[in-house]
């Protein structure tokens, strides 16, 4: 546990007036608060050391006990029990902002010093309240978000089964309503945040939810036509190629590609790129032929 | 009685110390929506995560609801902004790959 220096936090001065510590925390506040700041974990980090910051400094009795101890701040049990012995003081004014936080909002350095006294904000009332909105990150495959499937995740120790769409995209966010924190005097839970991370385990690149992908192509197969088997993310297709395709001619093979997200049946395309193969190591016999077309095309 | 899926506005208000008229404001601002059961003023379970962060805006940053429509609407517009970003990221990475 390591401490935490609440002046540099604020960036104001030990002898800073209470005036200064206000202005000081208002400001940063208004620069990290989570609501201002949704998604950004960095920023909820640096609101939560502001808050806590600002809940010691702001109250004489804190910031006496802080400015005493400071590094040594293992000691303060003792002080603390010297000092239940007094009557607290009141008659300070102080503030502290809420954000939209879990239950234990402060460090370990803080609660080893004060105790596990809390802000006194909205959660110590008796209405109902929303709880805490959960956020998790999962990796999958993309050949596991290729079917709609069922998932069993553990977030903050519970196992929630979900059902994952086919067609997500990498860096898609879901959300899944209630099953975030509880709620308070029975309001409603929270939800839980999933952002998915895919990552790509095939030889087939995705746009959306079309897929791509190049296909050697014999010299001979190109120039007189045939059939040849392509590899789809369900299996082998036939495929007919007519004569004379081109290097580097596209063919579409429609509704092979990859599920349309929350378009229950719907695909989108397999866009195959044709890349010809010249024939290397040839024989004298095979040159001689290649040679006598030449003559024929000039 | 209000029903189950629903906060009598009264009880959010005294709660969180502001006046019913705030509220009031909130929603001719277009920022909330409220529904009168059973001559109760309520707002719906699912508005609530909404209305809080209103209030988070309101009293503690010193918002006006001018500022918190302000508010809402550039944060919708980062969200709109992230999906893009997110979506040009994939389209990036399709083009990556193909080198």
């Amino acid at each position: 546990m390591e401490f935490i220096d609440y002046y540099k936090v604020l960036g104001i001065d030990k002898k800073a007036s209470q005036e200064d510590i206000k202005k000081a925390y208002r400001k940063l506040a208004r620069k990290f608060h989570p609501d201002l700041n949704p998604n950004d974990k960095e920023a909820h980090k640096r609101f939560q050391q502001i808050n806590e910051a600002n809940e010691v400094l702001s109250d004489p009795e804190k910031r006496k006990k802080y400015d005493q101890y400071g590094k040594d701040w293992q000691h303060a049990e003792q002080f603390e029990q010297a000092r239940q012995s007094r009557q607290q003081p009141h008659g300070f004014e102080r503030e502290t902002f809420s954000g939209d936080f879990g239950d234990s909002e402060f460090s370990d350095f803080f609660r080893s010093m004060f105790g596990d006294m809390g802000s006194g904000g909205f959660r110590q009332r008796q209405t109902k309240f929303r709880g805490e909105d959960y956020h998790a990150e999962l990796q999958l495959n993309i050949t596991d978000v290729h079917k709609t499937h069922q998932q069993v995740l553990t977030v903050n120790g519970k196992n929630i089964r979900i059902t994952i769409p086919a067609g997500v995209e990498n860096g898609q966010q879901i959300k899944i309503k209630g099953h975030g924190g509880p709620g308070i005097n029975g309001g409603p839970n929270g939800d839980l945040y999933i952002t998915f991370h895919i990552v790509n385990n095939t030889k087939f690149r995705r746009d959306g939810s079309d897929l791509y992908t190049t296909i050697d192509l014999d010299l001979y197969t190109a120039v007189l036509g045939g059939e040849i088997f392509v590899d789809t993310l369900d299996g082998k297709v036939k495929l007919k190629v007519k004569p004379e395709t081109q290097n580097g001619t596209k063919i579409k093979l429609k509704g092979k590609g990859f599920p349309v997200y929350k378009k229950e049946g719907e695909l989108g395309d397999l866009i195959i790129t044709f890349q010809i193969k010249i024939p290397t190591n040839l024989t004298e016999k095979q040159k001689e032929l290649f040679e006598q077309l030449a003559k024929l095309s000039s | 009685m209000e029903p189950e899926d629903m906060i009598a506005l009264d009880e959010f208000c005294a709660s969180h110390q502001m006046d019913v008229s705030f509220i009031r404001s909130l929603e001719e601002h277009g920022l909330i929506e409220t529904i009168i059961v059973n001559e109760t003023i309520c707002v719906r379970d699912n508005d609530l995560s909404k209305l809080e962060q209103v209030v988070r805006l309101y009293q503690e940053l010193n918002v006006n609801p001018e500022g918190i429509d302000v508010i809402n609407n550039l944060l919708q517009r980062i969200e709109d902004m992230q999906n893009e970003i997110t979506q040009l990221r994939n389209k990036l990475n399709f083009y990556e790959e193909d080198q």
